[in-house]
């Protein structure tokens, strides 16, 4: 509803003020471009789309593994959780020029960070998953006569899962945007290539066109992710919170 | 089937005796229970016949085999029911199973309809409400494969009514399934009504102060509660507790 809204004010305004199209066109240009322009840029999406879930699922296995690792091994954890925060400073934009010149144009610089945008909300909210595991619980295992790998798998494991999904989904979102910055290193093909020769161009509307397409997408993994939690956390209580 | 000795058990923490010498046994098929003070050790007893960690001195046997210090011997309930909140009713109750090999979910079923829970199987913890969790938690340490049962105040989160109708859901499904059973509580009318023997502790350090045979026959009915005998058993169990305090 407000989105709505906002777009019927930023119509009128545009038509009103007469701001030029190269400055801020009108919502309506916006998707009459959107329309015309499909086949012009259909096979950009294709390839965001491709390198998107290439990267995050490799992302996201990274980032599951490392927490498993992580926990798995405490006092590994205490050395690495630092350099893992510290991963997550280095500015992307710096980063993937470095990485261009080290790997190349090829998919290897692009994947690699789509990882390291991806892994981190994962690996973090695994972990913390990991270690809110109800001690109550651990106690009882223990008592029961259970194995560490059975603790582990039984308990540890399942009872992370919803932190995990927290972090998947987040994830979910970031690696359409690392997609497309990796996009503007060099590519021939993708989203971010659009975006890069529509703004040198002054089409401002494919600009927003692309913006539009990120946004969808970033939608649609999203709801991919939401679909896969419901599907593997059916015991959550329904009014959210835990059950006691 | 199981007979636990606990032989001269001595525990300190921080230089502080919490278990002072304890010594007590519970027979095959007997229902014990543990009263004393809050804060007398007994979750420390259980903790450590549980092989949590290990006594300072002295011993426990279970069908004469040392168990000091060993993981799994028993089958532990504690206070609160511990299931966990994304395993079905079912999956719950055959959770030690699991971890000892497979487990028979025919007797599951068959075990948790004779505790009153058919229907439930595939229900999840949080529908339920607490006094039925208990009923789970109990009915999955029946289930197990250690046949030594410790229960630790099951009961004591429950309202009065709902902790009345469990106590003769208790008696009913035990008397079905006879276990050796140790089970703490610090209230004597549960104690009384429930138990074959009943152990009073002395708290700091706990050491046992006397033992009552309660004689009433089973199956029990909640209807001693208003006899003068049960009255007279637990005059004389709480006069022993008062000269505690």
């Amino acid at each position: 509803m407000v989105l709505i809204l906002l777009f019927i004010l930023w119509e009128l305004a545009s038509t009103f003020f007469e701001i030029p199209k190269w400055l801020l066109p009108a919502p309506s240009e916006i998707w009459l471009e959107a329309l015309a322009g499909w086949p012009n840029y259909h096979h950009h999406i294709w390839a965001t789309i491709q390198l998107t879930v290439i990267g995050f699922g490799i992302g996201s296995s990274v980032g599951v593994l490392v927490a498993i690792a992580l926990h798995l091994m405490p006092r590994v954890r205490e050395a690495f959780y630092p350099l893992m925060i510290l991963s997550q400073n280095i500015p992307i934009i710096v980063l993937a020029p470095l990485l261009v010149i080290w790997f190349g144009f090829g998919m290897m610089p692009k994947i690699i960070v789509i990882t390291l945008v991806c892994f981190f909300p994962i690996a973090v909210s695994a972990l913390d998953g990991f270690r809110q595991t109800s001690q109550e619980l651990i106690h009882y295992m223990k008592m029961a006569g259970a194995s560490k790998k059975q603790i582990f798998f039984k308990l540890e494991l399942p009872h992370a899962l919803p932190s995990l999904f927290s972090g998947l989904k987040i994830s979910a979102t970031y690696s359409v945007m690392g997609a497309v910055i990796s996009e503007w290193l060099g590519a021939n093909k993708g989203i971010g290539v659009y975006m890069t020769l529509a703004s040198s161009s002054f089409r401002t509307d494919r600009v927003f066109v692309a913006i539009l397409m990120i946004m969808i997408l970033c939608m649609l993994f999203f709801s991919i992710i939401i679909s896969l939690e419901k599907l593997f956390i059916r015991w959550r209580p329904k009014g959210e919170g835990s059950s006691e | 089937m199981s007979q636990l000795i606990v032989k001269n058990i001595t525990k300190s923490f921080h230089k502080k005796t919490v278990l002072d010498n304890l010594s007590f046994t519970v027979d095959d098929g007997e229902f014990v229970s543990l009263l004393g003070p809050s804060g007398s050790g007994k979750s420390t007893l259980f903790h450590l016949i549980g092989g949590m960690y290990e006594p300072d001195s002295g011993d426990f046997y279970l069908d004469g085999e040392k168990i000091t210090g060993k993981r799994g011997s028993i089958s532990y309930t504690p206070q609160s029911p511990s299931l966990f909140p994304w395993r079905t009713i079912l999956k719950n109750v055959i959770l030690v199973n699991e971890l000892f090999g497979k487990p028979d979910e025919q007797e599951a079923r068959a075990m948790l309809e004779k505790a009153g829970l058919a229907g439930y199987e595939n229900a999840y913890p949080h529908q339920l409400s607490g006094g039925m969790r208990q009923r789970v938690a109990f009915v999955r340490s029946l289930l197990s494969p250690q046949s030594f049962i410790c229960l630790d105040e099951p009961f004591s989160a429950l309202d009065e009514f709902t902790r009345l109708e469990m106590q003769k859901w208790l008696l009913d499904i035990w008397g079905q399934n006879r276990r050796s059973i140790l089970f703490v509580t610090h209230s004597i009318e549960e104690a009384i009504l429930l138990s074959d023997r009943i152990i009073v502790l002395s708290s700091n350090p706990a050491t046992v102060k006397r033992e009552f045979k309660i004689p009433f026959p089973r199956p029990r009915e909640e209807a001693i509660l208003l006899t003068e005998e049960f009255l007279r058993w637990k005059k004389e169990i709480y006069q022993e507790l008062k000269v505690l305090q």
